[in-house]
């Protein structure tokens, strides 16, 4: 016989209890549950609603009970019903519409209310607090009228918001009270670069500006600064801070300090009664962020269950800003203080800063900006009071980089504890990952990227994924074996990228050196890798080394098998004219060039000229105002076109206007491996832009710009990135694609292996999705060129390594010495 | 059997040659390659890769090899021997340096 239940009452309904009963469900079915819910919804993720203000989720993305689960369980659920008294005597609690629940064991989880002001005017409508779903959407609704925004408070919450109503269109102005943005989480320096990359994407920052009043008259106007400063708004948002709400505990007579008061074991004062969530105070203090809610809420289950814990215990929890784009950071302390050191890595133009404070041997707090890869890492280290001493020097160059025969990843990964996040773009922690690969029974990483997310992003988690894997499946998991770029050097190509500009590493030399290669000066593998990362990574201030490029790139032509070389003029778009026609044919002529030859990229190559000949024949070529086509170069090759609308019947656009455009504004650019580039005029597609490194493809609309696609010796179309309405757009655009393939692409990996291995999801929520990302990246890209738009051909006749092209010596006929 | 000597013939400034490059002396039907290492040793070789053919002295110079622009084979400067798993040797010539003048026995 099955004994009766007991009555659960659950007051609120949010993350924390929510959790809660998940545990509680696991442990014991002695229950029948009861929650009353202010809201009149079920339980959703409330961490993902920047993400529903920015428009990446809907509110269906972030149920996490539907009412399904409810039904499931038992679980009565009173939804729109606020509790207004608890009477402890008769274990009752009654809601603002009269429904009467009877309780044996009592759980209040009323969370928080925001904190609101008091200036003059702070109630007028259009004012509103960021909390829940409703302000939400009151948010969405004011956004859709347009207009100007100020949010108040540059914390966490702020800017989020500040961030959302951005990409919804409106001007938004943030009002932070302290000197810098989220000063309770950043440094001034992080705070700084966050200013920086928000001012950036074009929202306003106004620190120390302290509120005086909201204007308006039956509505929200404007906000008044305390100097004077007066800013107009349709739109006010107060995210200043929270306060528990304690009022009904209050009421019921509980212990409450600044939350209610509970023991380590979610106790309050009333043994029947526990407290989960935000309006607890435990130990002292008060929680807002999830983690140490979600422990509360698997010791209260295991309290009500009567099983046993350690109780809770205060942990440090690091801090994450859910801006698309925005990596960031923080955990432990930072504050300066005696015996705290500092270890601190900088790189201002990626935007990167990296700080981890040090007490003794100990970590006792990091600031990550740009690069947080090893945010996780120095949490685990600081959480577990790891003694740091014999990787001080290279702590700081993060997980990847600790040298010591000590260390192993797979070990790492193992201790790692189950909440430890693991792939910071999309929210995974290890238990979610260690789950699906059991549950599901995943070998592989793609299977894994599918099944969880984890590394689909940016991808720079992989290898912690894959020592997870290894963890977990142990010898059944083939972890792909690490392989160096060549036999110079243990380090891949990724680890070399980053240590160049970790480590600000502007030579050769300075790259073998720091980074221990084996040999003293490298292979004809490594050195032009190293190159074109130096010169990528580097622009203005690296100069090129001819004597690590192979010999295409070093004399601008292309070997041929006997020894001679081949001359391709650019000709723009496949444009070319009598002038340039008669000059290449007069060049052929005059130096015997034995075969021309129409190429697969529109234009014209002479094949079989001597080397000392060629200052010659670019000389004359050069005068017809032809310049290096590049047709040997891991760089920007041609941009084929078709003769679109200008004559063809079906063309929908000048697809050779920007053809031509494009390869004024892309020449010069070195890249991994070669860039070929078309356009065409209509979906026909001519000029065959769907096989291309990067293709657009030219519509009624506007223009479709496409990537990825190869016709070599591996064949396959392009994928979309997206399409725009205007040629500058277009420029915009693969300006950004480009650069960021150079900046993240390994030596000789076209586009499409660089968009396989970083996810073309990804690339497209970067280039298409962020305009500030995009504006960014190309900008470097344009910053770039000013050193890269220099025609070889031309420097070469004008006398620069003209050691290149004439030999040393030529012996008379020597007598044969007998 | 014949006793050849070596004839010594100036060909040029150890400065015209970049460092970890070559530049080729004509010499009749034949070129030959002389090398300039990161460290100034200076080698000779015929400028013409055992594998096929290719001009060795276009090659990118490391560590006292040279690797052949046409197939990537990896030649020593030292004994003109195709390194790792490829055979095939190329001529080799004395070289040396008398101040600043590079001297090319043939």
């Amino acid at each position: 016989m099955t004994q009766p239940k007991q009555n659960l009452v659950i007051v609120g309904n949010g993350m924390a209890p929510g959790r809660m009963l998940e545990h509680l469900f696991e442990l014991t079915d002695r229950f029948a549950v009861t929650i009353f819910n202010a809201e009149p919804r079920e339980n959703y993720d409330r961490i993902m609603l920047s993400p529903v203000l920015s428009g990446e989720k809907t509110y269906d993305d972030i149920i996490i009970h539907n009412a399904q689960w409810y039904a499931d369980h038992g679980i009565t659920l009173h939804r729109g019903e606020k509790v207004v008294s608890i009477d402890r005597a008769a274990r009752q609690v009654v809601s603002d519409k009269g429904t009467v629940a009877t309780y044996d064991k009592l759980v209040i989880a009323t969370g928080s209310a925001p904190f609101i002001i008091p200036v003059p005017g702070h109630d007028l409508p259009g004012v509103l607090a960021y909390r829940d779903l409703d302000d939400t959407d009151a948010m969405i609704a004011a956004a859709e009228k347009g207009g100007r925004a100020v949010v108040i408070g540059g914390g966490l919450l702020g800017l989020e918001a500040a961030a959302g109503l951005k990409s919804r269109g409106m001007e938004v102005t943030v009002l932070h009270l302290m000197p810098n943005l989220m000063e309770r989480q950043l440094d001034p320096a992080a705070g700084y670069l966050l200013e920086k990359e928000l001012t950036g994407r074009g929202i306003k920052v106004r620190c120390k500006a302290n509120t005086k009043a909201i204007l308006g008259s039956d509505r929200v106007e404007g906000v008044a600064l305390e100097d004077g400063t007066v800013l107009d708004a349709s739109l006010v948002v107060m995210a200043v801070g929270i306060r528990p709400n304690t009022e009904l505990a209050k009421q019921a007579g509980l212990e409450v300090n600044r939350g209610i008061i509970t023991d380590a074991h979610m106790r309050s004062s009333d043994p029947d009664i526990l407290s989960v969530g935000e309006c607890v105070e435990v130990g002292g203090m008060v929680y807002g962020l999830v983690a140490p809610l979600y422990d509360m809420a698997k010791i209260a289950a295991h309290t009500l269950a009567d099983a046993q814990t350690r109780g809770f215990a205060h942990q440090e929890t690091p801090t994450k800003l859910k801006v698309t784009g925005v990596n960031l950071y923080s955990v432990g302390d930072f504050g300066e203080g005696e015996g705290r050191e500092d270890i601190i890595l900088r790189d201002a133009r990626r935007g990167t800063y990296k700080r981890v404070i040090l007490q003794g041997d100990r970590i006792v707090g990091a600031v990550l900006y740009g690069d947080v890869t090893d945010g996780g890492w120095y949490n685990e280290m600081l959480r577990a009071g790891t003694d740091i001493s014999a990787m001080r020097e290279t702590l700081i160059f993060g997980q990847a980089h600790q040298g010591g025969g000590t260390f192993d990843p797979v070990a790492a990964a193992a201790a790692l504890p189950d909440d430890a996040e693991i792939c910071g773009c999309n929210g995974i922690c290890k238990g979610q990952i260690v789950q699906a690969i059991t549950d599901k029974g995943l070998s592989s990483l793609t299977e894994v990227r599918a099944h969880t997310k984890a590394s689909a992003s940016c991808g720079s988690c992989s290898g912690l994924v894959e020592n997870l894997m290894a963890a977990t499946l142990g010898a059944a998991f083939a972890k792909p074996a690490q392989e160096g770029i060549c036999g110079c050097t243990p380090l891949g190509h990724g680890d070399i990228r980053r240590l160049i500009k970790a480590k600000a590493l502007k030579s050769i030399p300075a790259v073998m050196q720091e980074l221990e290669w084996a040999t003293p000066e490298g292979c004809a593998k490594c050195r032009p890798a190293l190159n074109y990362y130096l010169i990528a990574d580097w622009p203005g201030e690296y100069e090129d080394d001819q004597q690590s490029r192979f010999i295409n790139e070093r004399v601008h032509a292309n070997i041929q098998k006997d020894g001679t070389y081949s001359v391709v003029p650019r000709m723009w778009g496949g444009l070319t004219s009598v002038s340039e026609l008669r000059a290449i044919a007069d060049v052929a002529e005059k130096y015997d060039i034995p075969t021309i030859k129409v190429t697969g990229g529109q234009r014209i190559d002479l094949l079989g000229v001597r080397k000392e000949d060629l200052p010659a024949v670019w000389s004359e070529l050069n005068d017809a105002g032809m310049i290096s086509g590049a047709a040997y170069a891991k760089g920007l090759r041609t941009v084929k076109t078709c003769v679109g609308k200008e004559w063809c019947r079906f063309g929908t656009q000048d697809s050779t206007g920007l053809g031509v455009r494009l390869e004024q504004f892309l020449w010069g650019a070195w890249s991994p491996a070669k860039l070929k580039l078309a356009v065409t005029g209509c979906p026909r597609n001519c000029a065959e832009a769907t096989c291309k490194d990067i293709g657009v493809i030219c519509v009624d609309s506007g223009y479709q710009i496409v990537y990825g696609g190869a016709a070599g010796l591996h064949i396959q179309g392009t994928t979309e990135l997206g399409s725009v309405k205007t040629e500058d757009e277009v420029i915009e655009v693969i300006g950004a694609l480009t650069q960021m393939y150079r900046e993240q692409g390994y030596y000789l990996e076209r586009i499409y292996k660089w968009a396989d291995r970083v996810g073309y999801d990804h690339i497209k929520s970067v280039i298409m999705d962020d305009a500030g990302q995009r504006r960014a990246y190309y900008e470097r890209f344009v910053y770039s060129q000013s050193f890269a738009q220099i025609d070889p051909w031309a420097e070469r006749v004008a006398g620069r390594f003209a050691h290149e092209f004439a030999p040393l010596t030529t012996l008379g006929k020597l007598e044969a010495a007998e | 059997m014949n006793i050849r000597s070596t004839n010594w013939i100036p060909v040029g400034s150890i400065h015209d040659i970049p460092r970890q490059g070559a530049r080729c002396v004509k010499h009749g039907e034949m070129t030959i390659a002389i090398f300039r290492t990161a460290d100034d040793r200076l080698f000779a070789l015929e400028d013409r890769c055992p594998h096929r053919n290719g001009p060795l002295s276009q090659g990118i110079v490391h560590d006292g090899c040279v690797t052949c622009p046409l197939h990537n084979w990896v030649i020593s400067l030292e004994t003109g021997r195709a390194q790792g798993a490829d055979e095939g040797q190329t001529a080799t010539f004395p070289v040396r340096l008398e101040g600043d003048t590079v001297l090319l026995g043939l």
